[in-house]
């Protein structure tokens, strides 16, 4: 008896061994460990012998059971291993074919150059504010120091809009400065503020002059404001958007509505000082205008300039990109190429 | 203004390079802008004398000329018909380079066999030296120029292009240049000593001078030159005045011109001869009277405009331009000469008016000093006598109602601190104003009375003066410094902030942000907004920029017509901007808007194949999607308009409140734009009143621990029954979380005029776990709404 076991033992092994899939494991397993399994029926006629026998070949029954269940469960592993690797292999792919297309939007760079700025002078504690682009003539001209029929007024080619005759001609604010004027109107000193916006000139466009464009106008007025503090901001400025290693100067300059007033370069980052065409041979690279708030403006909204100082600058927020990509036109920013757009 | 170094020189010593020159002038506010060297390709060229003019054996119309040029002569074939024994002319060695007279390039000069003469070397015209388009004969140099020398040493010159501010009418004069020079550089501006006979019968005999709007005129001077005999002004004056840009004329206009420059105080020279009864009557025009100017246009006057007039007629538009009448020409012997101040802004008005912008104009609009005109007066009369001959008449008139006195202005040292941020002495103080011309008499310790010379019209308060000390130190001279001080209150503009979510929110969805043009042309307009609202702009640049849009559609269609030619898969636009619409007289409404445009394909040429066309639905997704992240619960509401296709439009209704528009352009549109026939889905939001409505709809729910249900339904409908309608009843039963549509179905098995809405639904208690029976008893009872508010009949489960 204890020898047959040890044959039926020693067949399903072998046959164990040369299964290679789970349908044939599936009946060997019916075969030898089934209700009717060999194996099966040999523990079922255990109880026809003899006490003592019955123990000595049940318990070498029950061994050969724990091994061919061993075998069995081995063997099942082993195949779900050798199939998840065949699905795996029927399933590769080539990684470089091109993915489901995406829409990606982007913000148009004037909006991504005006978000910076503003984020760079709202660190310095500067408000963001903004103001209406059809202006009267009175915030744009008049109570900016430039009265009418001053020569000054070339400066700012104008488009007027159509209104009633009227002492305040309406016109589109070719400046964001005439935001200077509101916001001290309506509030008292300390004012820290910049001012994003459309503004428009009468002016034939050409690769460096558009109609239509935007600046950034600041403003900081309190007591005790100074020259140095305006260049402590706009240096600061120049370096965080232009690169840490960026010097800066100030020129006297003339705007009606500072005085001192100044121009402010930066140092030409492709020459680095020696003369190039980026730099048109100076060496430096104009970015905006600024100066003290001048005492007649101040003194139009009541702010006594014995007593508060400020200062106010205004930068041409295309020129930024322009400088910085060696963008040649600005007709692109508002052209809407999307072939420009998208590079940015 | 162009500004001549050689000229400079007169007036102040230049002891710095030209660069370093032109780079503190920059600095200091006076920008030069580029700096033209005359005489830089001279190499070769020197000043030569003609020692004898011979006949050519070969030729009738050339001569051989002898040149001596100091150390050596030299005998030259020449064509000029001007040479004379004794005069000096610039004189080409071999080997230099010279501008061709007929083709204007720039050529070498070698040595030529000119009708069987040997010629090393030519005598020039200026035109070949690059001086002038003079060509006609050779250029003849003053009588002490010296022989032998380069003729770069002695014509050579730098002239600055300068551009002046208009706070400064004083540096458009060379002198006034030259006083800034001498400030910056620490030197003395010396102005020309001026002094002449008078040897003429007293003015007064001869000419009266009447200003009658004295509103208008400041100031007027003017002296009598008789017997002046009318020819070319002599080179140096010539060329000074080619230097700075203006064409010599005769001796007396080059001679106001050349004060102009000098001074930078216009001068106008009548024919006197011309002047009807000797008088000269400063008056307002009468309105249509008309002048003939000396640019030979015809002009009518206006009654703001001021004239110079004789007793009769006008004969100078004041202060902007001559007439033609009683121009100096060659016959002219006797002179007027004018020097006057004008009130600037009408000048201004008059010449823009006329639209006749002349060098005098630009002065006097600036503003310059009366204080300059008998000075300048002076001088030009002095010239006359030198360079035309003559005889002054005794004295000169002078009606200067317009007197001021100096300003004079207290300046406590304090201000310098206060705007600059660093202290300075009285000794500096005074020392640069000092250099500037200021007078400065110290009041106390820490206070000067600072009186402003004549010229400085720009200089009235003490932030000028301060400006004054900063630029001649240097603005390197100021520290850095932060400030300090308090900040503003915190603000915040939920409009703003609400705008900017919403722009991030479009470029999530993949959209591409433009910004376009304000300005739009009729036809644009009439596209979209309504044009009795739009504003007009008074002077526009082009028919293409003429109104002020009253929506964005105009322009978004625009750019994506530019774009759908080159854009390979759909094009996906978003922009926001401002609407204007007219207020009655008052500034315009500026509305912020956003709006939306997508036509093309769903997603590009992909192997993974095509995704479908972009249409309504497409623009409903991103409103549904964004009404949804401001947590505003809308309406969308059919609609018609001429734009939109009518079937597929719909308003964004809020309560009763319009807040959008959103639809697929009709495809007439599409076709007279001449956009690619294809659906274009476009969509414009009112983000003022989605920011005031933003973040009502949001709330808190606890999540519930018990498992949620879903079961479909789905219902048959008259067609015209909005599926939003049907879902919001679904919606309003309580325990039911979710509703999906997804599907809607017209066809077989559905009777004509019906369709087929199947609903996911989505039910859970936050109490306990929902029974079979209680979904059952929730689905028949949202039959039953639905069947009583919208006839909709169940269609299976
Ligand atoms: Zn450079």
């Amino acid at each position: 008896m204890l020898a047959e076991l040890e044959q039926l033992k020693a067949r399903a092994f072998s046959e164990l061994d040369v299964i290679d899939n789970l349908k044939h494991l599936e009946e060997w397993r019916l075969r030898y460990l089934g209700r009717k399994g060999s194996l099966t029926l040999v523990l079922r006629g255990l109880s026809g012998l003899p006490l003592e026998e019955r123990r000595v070949v049940g318990a070498a029954a029950n061994e050969i059971k724990a091994a061919l269940e061993a075998g069995l469960k081995q063997k099942q592993d082993s195949l779900k291993e050798q199939s998840l690797a065949v699905a795996l292999q029927k399933s590769r792919i080539d990684v470089t074919l091109p993915g489901y297309p995406v829409n990606v939007g982007r913000f148009h760079p004037t909006t991504q150059t005006i978000r910076e700025v503003c984020a760079v002078f709202a660190s310095m504690g500067f408000q963001v504010i903004e103001g209406p682009e059809v202006e009267w003539d009175y915030y744009n001209f008049e109570a900016l120091n430039i009265p009418r029929d001053h020569p000054a007024r070339d400066m700012w080619a104008t488009l007027w809009v159509e209104a009633p005759e009227g002492e305040n001609p309406m016109l589109l604010r070719t400046h964001t400065s005439p935001m200077q004027i509101r916001l001290m109107e309506k509030t008292r000193p300390p004012v820290r503020a910049v001012i994003p916006g459309k503004t428009y000139r009468y002016e034939a466009t050409d690769a460096t002059h558009e109609s239509m464009f935007y600046q950034i106008e600041g403003l900081a007025v309190d007591r005790g404001i100074t020259m140095g503090d305006l260049k402590g901001t706009l240096f600061e400025f120049a370096r965080r958007v232009f690169g840490e290693e960026r010097r800066a100067r100030f020129r006297c300059d003339y705007f009606p509505f500072v005085e001192p007033g100044v121009e402010m370069a930066i140092d030409c980052w492709v020459c680095r000082g020696k003369g190039c065409r980026l730099c048109g041979n100076t060496g430096w690279i104009e970015i905006l205008g600024a100066g003290m708030v001048h005492p007649q403006v101040l003194r139009r909204v009541d702010y006594d300039p014995d007593v508060y100082s400020g200062f106010a600058f205004g930068v041409g927020v295309e020129r930024i990109p322009m400088l910085r990509y060696g963008i040649e036109d600005i007709r692109l920013f508002y052209g809407n190429d999307l072939r420009f757009l998208k590079q940015f | 203004m162009k500004v001549s170094l050689n000229w400079l020189r007169d007036y102040v010593d230049l002891a710095q390079p030209v660069k370093e020159l032109a780079d503190r002038l920059t600095m200091s506010g006076n920008e030069v802008k580029g700096v033209e060297i005359v005489g830089q390709t001279w190499d070769n060229i020197v000043v030569g004398q003609i020692a004898a003019v011979e006949p050519h054996p070969n030729a009738d119309r050339l001569t051989l000329v002898t040149v001596d040029l100091g150390m050596e002569r030299s005998t030259v074939v020449c064509g000029a018909p001007n040479v004379r024994v004794g005069d000096k002319v610039p004189f080409a060695k071999v080997g230099a380079y010279l501008i061709d007279g007929h083709t204007g390039e720039r050529v070498q000069l070698k040595a030529a066999k000119i009708r069987g003469i040997v010629s090393e070397g030519m005598a020039c015209s200026e035109k070949e030296l690059g001086i002038s388009d003079s060509h006609e004969g050779l250029m003849i140099l003053p009588a002490e120029a010296p022989v032998g020398v380069p003729l770069a040493d002695y014509l050579g010159d730098a002239v600055l292009d300068m551009d002046i501010t208009p706070n400064r009418p004083d540096c458009l004069s060379v002198i006034g240049i030259a006083r800034e020079v001498a400030a910056l550089t620490r030197k003395e501006a010396r102005v020309p000593a001026v002094h002449y006979d008078e040897e003429g019968p007293p003015i007064e005999q001869k000419v009266s001078v009447e200003i009658v709007d004295a509103d208008l005129c400041r100031r007027y001077c003017a002296s009598l030159i008789e017997g002046v005999k009318i020819g070319d002004s002599p080179p140096w004056i010539q060329q000074r005045l080619l230097a700075c840009g203006m064409r010599p004329i005769n001796n007396v206009v080059d001679i106001t011109n050349y004060v102009m420059l000098e001074y930078g105080q216009p001068l106008h020279a009548f024919d006197f001869g011309q002047i009807g009864g000797g008088k000269i009557i400063v008056r307002r025009a009468s309105e249509g009277e008309r002048i003939t100017s000396l640019d030979g246009v015809d002009r009518t006057l206006t009654s703001d405009m001021l004239v110079i007039a004789d007793s009769v007629i006008p004969v100078a538009i004041a202060g902007v331009m001559g007439g033609a009448d009683s121009e100096v020409i060659g016959i002219t012997r006797s002179i007027l000469l004018e020097s006057a101040n004008f009130n600037p802004a009408s000048i201004r008005r008059t010449s823009m008016n006329l639209k006749l912008r002349s060098e005098a104009s630009l002065r006097f609009e600036r503003g310059i000093s009366p204080e300059l005109t008998l000075r300048a007066l002076r001088r030009a009369t002095q010239l006359i006598l030198e360079l035309g001959g003559g005889t002054a008449a005794r004295g000169v008139i002078d009606v200067y109602p317009g007197r001021r006195d100096p300003r004079r202005i207290q300046f406590p040292l304090w201000q310098v601190k206060r705007l600059l941020g660093i202290e300075m002495k009285m000794d500096q103080v005074s020392e640069i104003l000092g250099s500037l011309g200021f007078e400065c008499r110290p009041q106390g310790p820490s206070e000067v009375e600072v009186t402003v010379p004549y010229w400085r019209v720009d200089v009235s308060e003490a932030a000028d003066l301060v400006e004054e000390l900063a630029r001649i130190v240097g603005y390197d001279y100021i520290p850095t410094t932060t400030m300090s001080g308090p900040l503003p209150g915190p603000q915040f503009d939920p409009q703003v902030t609400v705008r900017e979510k919403l722009r991030e929110f479009m470029v999530g969805c993949g959209f591409q942000e433009v910004i376009s043009y304000s300005l739009v042309s009729l036809e644009r307009l009439a596209v979209a907004g309504p044009v009795k609202e739009a504003l007009r702009v008074a002077n526009p640049l082009s028919r293409e920029q003429e109104y002020l849009r009253t929506s964005l559609w105009p322009s978004l269609l625009a750019v994506l017509g530019s774009n759908q030619r080159h854009e390979e898969g759909g094009i996906r636009l978003f922009e926001i901007g401002k609407a204007y619409l007219r207020r009655g007289d008052d500034l315009p409404e500026e509305r912020e808007v956003l709006g939306g445009v997508v036509s093309g394909p769903r997603s590009g040429v992909s192997w993974l194949g095509p995704q479908g066309w972009l249409d309504f639905f497409d623009i409903k997704g991103v409103v549904d999607a964004l009404l949804d992240r401001l947590g505003i619960e809308a309406d969308f509401r059919p609609v018609e308009k001429e734009t939109l296709h009518p079937g597929r439009a719909a308003e964004v209704v809020v309560g009763d409140e319009v807040i959008g528009l959103m639809g697929e352009v009709h495809p007439r549109l599409v076709e007279s734009l001449d956009l690619l026939p294809q659906t274009v889905a476009i969509f414009e939001l009112e983000i003022p009143k989605l920011a005031s409505r933003a973040g009502l709809g949001r709330g808190y729910r606890p999540l519930s621990r018990f498992p949620e249900s879903d079961r479909d339904i789905a219902v048959v409908v008259d067609t015209e029954v909005p599926a939003k309608k049907v879902m919001d009843i679904i919606k309003g039963f309580p325990l039911v979380t979710r509703v999906t549509l997804f599907d809607v179905y017209t066809g077989a098995q559905i009777p004509p005029g019906k369709k087929s809405l199947a609903f996911r639904v989505v039910y859970q208690s936050t109490t306990h776990t929902l029974t079979d029976e209680e979904i059952q008893g929730l689905e028949r009872d949202i039959v039953a709404r639905l069947s009583q508010e919208t006839g909709a009949v169940l269609r299976s489960r």
